[in-house]
């Protein structure tokens, strides 16, 4: 050991000085115009999440730039150079994600509380805006910059626009809100030219009629002075807000009818009466989403079947396509074997297939009505291979041994091979029969070499969506169950489903955030053991 | 190298020697011993190609019925490829390419790169990046695809060219991924390339850099090519996080635009898909042929050190 750390320190001391973290040499001229390019982009990103109010974003883009000039102009960061791009995406989209899981799981994010607290109140005061009856109709003019469309307006006085005198052009857009603007025309009471923007003539405005009677200017960064819209194009009317947010008691008042509206727990404002205002905000609801996978009926009956077919579906598709894959490789190793090639080239055939493909011609052969396998391999029998429970099951894992043997095959005949002659030689000159010599030898051999592997299979397909989803996308539906959960849905499946992305049911991020972490729960335990098992199959050996 | 060498060369004289054999065996025992596999081969290769040689047979049938191209090669004609012109097929293919490709070569450096640094130097939290990458290699990505769609749909505000419908936001999804599933194989075949290389090469005077590049990357040529296949056909089929970050039709990739063809349920589609199909299955067949040596040694090399 003591002499490793000295080479070591003398190892470190020559790289010191042959270091070219910052001489002046081609790799580092090529280093430096790269960062440079890097920089740029990172200074660009931080701009941009500046101007939009990304803080996150912009203390982690901070970070990561701030961190990698660290480290690619120090010295001392030398096998940093070599891991951080790496790391940077790890960090990102796989590290930052997971936990990002967590903390969404403990939420009620999802359809109707997509967004912040500040936000809901935003959308709710622009969604209750009503024109302020009795407010005179003020000439506008519809203005355009690029595929941005503004409106500009005579001020009568101060209360226009921030800062304005009658007489003053005030313009906005939906981002921005009025503000004056130098150097304007105005003929009869409406402006005519805006320098930097076009005035659309009234022929532009009919073509983009929709946009510009949608188009919502807000007259100024609060949200309760209401805005500016046109439904004509010609004549603006100020909107006002029914709603009015109370900042110091943290209620809501219809300004109409008085009510009052409270906050609740569930991130919603709620009357006494118990209406509730539509937009709402996502708050952390503890363990709830949890309960409900566990629990409630709806979800906590399909929850257990599915995962025990998932269990059951990862556990015998890496069996099947092992056995499969073992037998034709023993069969294979045969020396004597003509043609030993051309078997194995033609065999493995399935392998090369992209699995979504293999899926998608398999649904079709097994297409109940009009499928190669029904109609010519059974003369026209009606089998239900994809819509019937158990035969659909049995489909899956058929459609998976189809893929999956040639793998195992080209696993087990690598193994096969690196079997050590001498111990097989003895074990022949000690009379042991060929199954003998399988069973005791090349049998627990084969297991120590492959067991990695046989685990990462199972990892690979307690996860296989792609199969699942192409094939029968977790169908035929379970008679009983309310959310559109199936006989053959894997946990990813259910959650794809339970999440609502795929436009079928109403989305809940929330639960199918806490559905991911049961799933990296029992990926996690289950390889964490079989890693253990195989370092002590490895000891035995 | 020489190893392999020897093997070939045993393998020709037993070849040689059971030519003598062979001939002298009786038929009773020729079927015992040998006879048998072939017709297991046989049985076994019919197997892995029938439900190939059907869409072949599909994708040339014109008509494009489901219930047509059930007589295989009853009819031969390009008419369904033709017919691809009219769609947006080429558009998904090429998407699905640039994604996979630099999705690969970007996995291949990344992790090479990083399994270099395991396997070469010596540093604190070696030990514990190592194991961090070994859990992380439990939790994959795609898992936490809720996740992932809120993540992209925030930084979409901030840079729309990194939001929704760009294929750059899903390069960098799947690269976030690089590290986690390839260091571990990587790191495995690197440490098996004796140090003395690097360090012959050092009293030579050759920098960190020059080493990687010019030496270890050379000779770990074939985990390479095997790493960046797996990670070209993991990318070329992905369904799930594809389809959330390309919603829009001319962003899809292959397997999004085909899953809809089939879904459909129209089963007029059949004949286009069948087409689509056997164009989709070639990058991928192409690349394993050209690869097919390095792939039995890569796959177990790896993981049993692991």
């Amino acid at each position: 050991m003591a002499t490793t750390t000295k080479t070591v320190g003398t190892k470190q001391a020559k790289r010191e000085r042959t270091s070219h973290a910052t001489n002046w040499g081609r790799g580092f001229i090529v280093k430096l115009i790269l960062m440079m390019a890097i920089d740029a982009l990172g200074v660009y990103g931080l701009l941009a999440t500046w101007q939009t109010d990304q803080m996150g974003l912009f203390a982690g883009l901070a970070v990561l730039l701030v961190a990698a000039n660290y480290i690619y102009f120090a010295r001392r960061t030398l096998p940093l150079k070599y891991i951080y791009p790496g790391l940077a995406f790890l960090l990102v989209f796989q590290l930052f994600v997971i936990g990002y899981t967590f903390y969404v799981a403990f939420t009620n994010f999802g359809d109707g509380h997509n967004v912040t607290k500040p936000q809901a109140i935003e959308a709710l005061l622009q969604q209750a805006e009503r024109q302020v009856p009795g407010t005179n109709a003020y000439p506008v003019a519809v203005v355009e910059k690029g595929d941005e469309l503004g409106l500009a307006v005579v001020a009568q006085d101060g209360s226009t626009c921030a800062g304005a005198v009658a007489g003053d052009v005030c313009l906005g857009t939906a981002e921005d809100p009025l503000s004056v603007v130098d150097g304007a025309t105005v003929a009869n009471g409406r402006p005519t030219d805006v320098p930097g923007w076009q005035v659309l003539n009234l022929q532009q405005i009919i073509s983009r009629q929709d946009d510009v009677a949608d188009l919502r200017v807000p007259v100024s960064d609060d949200p309760e002075d209401g805005s500016i819209r046109t439904p004509d194009g010609t004549n603006a009317f100020e909107f006002k807000s029914t709603l009015e947010f109370d900042e110091a008691t943290d209620t809501m008042v219809d300004t109409a009818t008085g009510t009052v509206f409270h906050p609740n727990d569930r991130g919603q404002f709620e009357a006494e009466d118990g209406t509730r205002l539509p937009v709402g905000w996502r708050v952390s609801v503890g363990w709830e989403n949890f309960s409900t996978a566990f629990t409630d009926a709806r979800y906590a009956g399909p929850f257990w079947r599915v995962l025990a077919w998932t269990v059951s579906f990862a556990f015998l598709s890496v069996a099947t396509t092992f056995l499969l894959g073992l037998f034709l490789a023993t069969v294979f190793n045969e020396p004597r074997l003509k043609g030993r090639k051309i078997y194995r080239t033609l065999m493995i055939f399935p392998y090369a297939i992209p699995g979504f493909l293999a899926a998608l011609i398999w649904s079709g052969m097994l297409n109940r009505s009009f499928g190669f396998i029904n109609q010519v391999l059974l003369g026209g029998a009606a089998i239900p291979w994809l819509t019937d429970p158990w035969l659909a099951r049995l489909s899956v894992l058929g459609v998976n041994l189809w893929l999956g043997f040639p793998y195992m095959f080209l696993i087990c005949t690598g193994a096969l091979q690196s079997l050590p002659d001498d111990v097989l030689e003895a074990s022949r000159v000690d009379g042991a029969s060929a199954w003998r010599q399988f069973r005791s030898i090349k049998m627990p051999l084969l297991l120590v070499s492959t067991a990695p592997l046989l685990i990462s299979s199972f990892a690979f397909n307690f996860n296989n969506f792609t199969l699942i989803y192409m094939l029968t996308r977790g169908g035929p539906r379970f008679a009983d169950a309310s959310v559109p959960i199936g006989h053959t849905d894997i946990l990813i499946s259910m959650v794809y489903s339970v999440s609502g992305l795929d436009g079928t049911a109403a989305k809940n991020y929330g639960l199918a955030s806490a559905l991911s972490i049961v799933v990296f729960i029992v990926v996690g335990t289950v390889s964490a053991i079989a890693f253990r098992q195989t370092r002590k199959l490895e000891e035995v050996m | 190298m020489s190893g392999q060498t020897t093997r070939v060369d045993t393998q020709e004289i037993i070849e040689a020697e059971n030519q003598k054999l062979r001939a002298r065996m009786k038929p009773g025992r020729y079927l015992r011993e040998i006879g048998w596999r072939h017709v297991i081969g046989v049985i076994a290769v019919v197997y892995a190609l029938f439900p190939i040689v059907f869409i072949i047979s599909a994708s040339l049938n014109p008509g494009g019925t489901m219930t047509g191209s059930n007589r295989l090669f009853r009819q031969v004609s390009f008419e369904n490829y033709a017919a691809l012109n009219d769609t947006r097929f080429w558009q998904w293919f090429g998407n699905s390419l640039f994604i996979s490709i630099t999705t690969a070569v970007g996995t291949v450096l990344m992790g090479a790169a990083a399994a270099y640094a395991f396997s070469r130097f010596r540093f604190t939290g070696r030990r514990i990046g190592l194991t961090a990458l070994l859990i992380i290699q439990m939790f994959p990505q795609m898992l936490a695809f809720v996740a992932v769609f809120l993540l992209v749909r925030t930084i979409g505000m901030a840079f729309p060219s990194l939001g929704f419908n760009s294929n750059l936001t899903l390069i960098a999804v799947y690269l976030g991924g690089a590290l986690g599933v390839n260091t571990f194989l990587m790191y495995g075949f690197f440490n098996t390339i004796p140090v003395s290389l690097d360090e012959a090469a050092k009293i030579d005077g050759a920098t960190h850099t020059q080493i990687y590049w010019t030496i270890i990357l050379r000779l770990v040529a074939p985990i390479l090519a095997v790493v960046g296949l797996l990670s070209f056909i993991t990318s070329f089929g992905e369904y799930i996080l594809a389809s959330l970050i390309l919603p829009s039709q001319h962003e899809w990739t292959l397997a999004i635009g085909l899953f809809n063809w089939v879904s459909d349920q129209l089963n007029a589609n059949w004949g286009l898909f069948a087409a689509g199909a056997v164009i989709s299955a070639l990058p991928v067949l192409v690349l394993f042929q050209l690869l097919q040596k390095y792939i039995v040694g890569g796959l177990t090399a790896g993981s049993v050190k692991g």
